[in-house]
């Protein structure tokens, strides 16, 4: 079993419909858990420790689109290099200038809210771009600049995150 | 006169019954054992009929300790050798435990973890701890008739890591094999969610004695999976005490208060919050050492107003856990109360208008806990035959991560990721020739370090010279299903290796553990020899048993030579298990576990790819 798709038994998609997912994560964690193996040996325990561990991070990774794309580029040899390459096009900097710029201006919970709410729906168009890029185009590389998009909405995600807490 | 029958720890006379679980709410305030009887969960009493124990321990002079209501009624009387609450100082130092000020006890600033000076000596709060748990063991033992084979401890959900070590350290301490730490809004979720056949996403608010946990959890039929989990390991009922407590020293112009009268004051405070539940005015009347009479009367709503910001503090936690879950408030079916706190007509209000629908409270908010791990425990000891059990995913309260250059945290397995976990990154050198790495291991959710907890520090050593920046090390977390953290650092260019369980700084070695049950007064009296024989016939027997079953289910998984070795290690240990040399028999333990393990890794692949072909296999 070589990747994440493998091991749920889905075909290797940017698209993946959660139904199915959800339900073979399942199916195989409810044989390899360690509440499974609560009385066997020490062998067994590791084993069952290393499978769980293992099949959760796959899970984890196919749940997130950012983290899905990215394994699925690697797949087909393409780095994302989120750390080393930041470059972007201008328009969309100016975008994230402005969008950085209305969560500083936010002071209480409702302008988060639909700062949220915008975010989530440019977040849904630009996945539904890197679907194309990859499933359909199988352009890999137009697809990594889209997933370096989407991890930068995903980081402005998380400040919100932040300034709700910092609010409380 | 027939003789009577000694069974094996762990083993009930007649053979095939269920093994002998039990679950352990250890709570600030009082304790539980429950176990599963006949199919059914039960907290077991004391002899009076007294489920709960509280949770307090005196040492005496003569060595004799107390535990429980004897302890209960002499707090006051001797407040300094009296620990109530101890489960707030677990994991804890001097500095980071809550109302120091108002303790009347003697503390002594051990490296992390405090201790209590008393007539008996200095005791650790795990050592504590663990005097209320043996009295639990002894009390389930005497009603099962029959030693455990294993118990479920549970812990606040947002305990961090030097918490849950203390607890599960507790737990050996009293002789109990610990099976699992389970967080105790999960207990609850499964002891409401079968007994209620609950589908659907449920929030449990658990606000103890000195702990709040709100999780979130998804219920389907045999999943009970938690989404997300948020909290304040310092929020509790005794805040709302020590609120009351703080009224009347200020009402009744009090000076400053000897320890008895402070104790006293204590325990006035809390029978008067416990009467405003269903009153809506107490008395609160006292006669202090000095002679001086306290006789005040608080109506309810005074007492909502002074303690108005307490439960405002449990709004935030249920906010981020809802944000963590991606849920919104109306997506949420039900929420089940826990924990005596709860009782408080203010707590019911607030958490109904913000869920913006009437909270749960059909179980008993004492005893839910307990019965949830109970159920547990008895799915963990095998009593329950696979499709009649359930699938527990939980979750990490708090971001493990390290330090990275300039006192910054960075985060390798984030707040909520689902356990059993692992992650590895890989870091390098900052100086040319750097031959060492100094790996700190943090808990939290901050950016600085100093605003995180410290867990543990080792070091990476024996870098070959190279350029900065050449080096790669690798660094592996791995949390266990019990929310427990190992880390591992390995430089590849290299193979130069270190790893540590984390045990916080100041948690307590292996050895620690086995010079206190030596030291201990009842171990003292049992032949520690015999125990241990005991312990490893058992270990042997199960996983006999264990590798019997394997092999009858997956033998074509096994080579020709596979089965000849496994078979030698097997009569290996059949024929040393009636022997009396402990250490033989665990030496045979560990040569069958080194022979099945090949073994063990492939019948785990061929569950999973039977997973995926969607059979459903009998057993595994």
């Amino acid at each position: 079993m070589h990747n994440h798709f493998e091991l749920f038994g889905l075909p290797a998609r940017f698209e993946v419909d959660g139904e199915p997912l959800e339900r073979s994560y399942r199916e195989i964690q409810s044989r390899v858990h360690p509440d499974r193996f609560a009385n066997a040996g020490d062998a067994e325990r590791r084993a069952s420790l290393q499978w769980t561990t293992r099949v959760n991070e796959a899970y984890r990774t196919l749940k997130d689109p950012v983290q899905r794309a990215k394994h699925l580029l690697e797949l087909h040899g393409v780095d994302v290099a989120f750390e080393t390459n930041t470059a972007m096009p201008s328009d969309f900097l100016v975008q994230q200038m402005e969008l950085r710029e209305a969560l500083e201006a936010a002071k209480d919970a409702v302008s988060l809210d639909s700062l949220r709410e915008q975010l989530r729906d440019s977040r849904r168009a630009l996945e539904r771009e890197v679907a194309q890029a990859i499933d359909a185009k199988k352009d890999y590389p137009a697809a990594a600049n889209l997933v370096r998009k989407l991890q930068f909405l995903q980081r402005l995600d998380e400040e919100i995150d932040a300034a709700y807490e910092s609010m409380e | 006169m027939a003789l009577l029958q000694i069974s094996e720890p762990g083993m009930s006379p007649e053979p095939h019954k269920a093994r002998l679980a039990v679950g352990i709410d250890l709570g600030t305030t009082n304790s539980l054992v429950a176990t599963v009887r006949s199919g059914v969960p039960t907290v077991l009493p004391d002899a009076q009929g007294r489920p709960l124990l509280p949770s307090v321990v005196r040492y005496l002079n003569s060595g004799k300790i107390e535990v429980g209501y004897p302890a209960l009624a002499r707090q006051a009387d001797d407040p300094k050798n009296t620990i109530v609450s101890v489960k707030r100082f677990m994991g804890r130092g001097v500095k980071d435990a809550a109302h120091i000020e108002s303790s009347p006890y003697d503390f002594v600033d051990a490296p992390g973890m405090l201790q209590i000076r008393t007539v008996a000596g200095v005791k650790s709060p795990v050592e504590i701890s663990a005097e209320i748990l043996k009295v639990l063991r002894a009390r389930a033992e005497l009603s099962l008739q029959g030693s455990l084979a294993g118990a479920v401890i549970t812990v606040p959900a947002y305990f961090d890591e030097a918490q849950r070590q203390a607890t599960k350290d507790a737990g050996r301490l009293a002789g109990l094999n610990v099976l699992r730490l389970l967080n105790e809004p999960t207990a609850a979720a499964i002891a409401y969610g079968l007994e209620n056949a609950s589908e659907g996403t449920y929030a449990v608010y658990d606000l103890g004695g000195g702990t709040f946990d709100l999780s979130i959890l998804k219920l389907s039929k045999g999943v009970f999976e938690v989404v997300a989990t948020s909290g304040d390991s310092m929020l509790g009922g005794d805040d709302f005490d020590q609120r009351l407590f703080c009224w009347i020293a200020e009402k009744a112009k009090l000076p400053p208060l000897e320890p008895h009268d402070m104790r006293l004051l204590q325990v006035k405070a809390r029978d008067a919050k416990e009467a405003l539940t269903f009153h809506s005015e107490a008395k609160i009347t006292a006669r202090l050492s000095s002679g001086e009479f306290v006789d005040l009367a608080i109506d309810a709503e005074t007492f909502c107003g002074i303690t108005q910001t307490l439960v405002q503090k449990t709004l935030g936690p249920m906010r981020k856990a809802l944000r963590d879950a991606g849920l919104r408030v109306e997506d949420v079916k039900g929420v089940v109360m826990v924990g005596g706190a709860t009782r408080m007509p203010q707590i019911q209000r607030a958490v109904g208008e913000f869920f913006r629908r009437d909270p749960l409270n059909n179980l008993d908010p004492d005893k839910v806990v307990a019965l949830g791990a109970a159920m547990q425990a008895n799915v963990l000891a095998g009593n329950k035959p696979q499709g009649d059990d359930w699938l527990l995913l939980d979750v990490i309260p708090l971001s493990l991560g390290l330090e990275t250059m300039g006192g910054l945290t960075e985060k390798i397995i984030p707040r909520n990721t689902t356990i059993p976990a692992g992650r590895a990154q890989e870091f390098t050198t900052f100086k040319d020739g750097q031959n060492g790495m100094s790996i700190h291991v943090v808990q939290g959710e901050r950016e600085l370090v100093s605003d995180c907890r410290s867990l543990a520090r080792f070091e990476l050593k024996g870098i070959p010279p190279m350029a900065a920046g050449a080096a790669r090390v690798r660094v592996a977390f791995q949390v266990d299903a019990d929310g427990l953290l190992s880390v591992s650092a390995k430089e590849s260019t290299s193979g130069v290796e270190a790893s540590v369980t984390v045990k916080p700084s100041y948690g307590l070695a292996d050895a620690d553990i086995e010079r206190m049950l030596r030291d201990s007064v009842e171990h003292a009296k049992e032949d520690v020899q015999a125990r241990s024989l005991a312990e490893q016939r058992i270990d042997g027997r199960r996983l006999l048993e264990a590798t019997r079953a394997a092999m009858g289910a997956d033998e074509k998984l096994l080579t020709q030579e596979e089965r000849v070795e496994i078979e030698k290690a097997v009569a290996a240990l059949e024929e040393l298990l009636p022997g009396s040399d402990h250490r033989k028999i665990k030496q045979a333990i560990e040569a069958l576990n080194h022979a099945t393990e090949d073994f063990a890794a492939r019948r785990m692949d061929a569950g999973i790819k039977r997973a995926l072909a969607g059979r459903t296999i009998g057993s595994f």
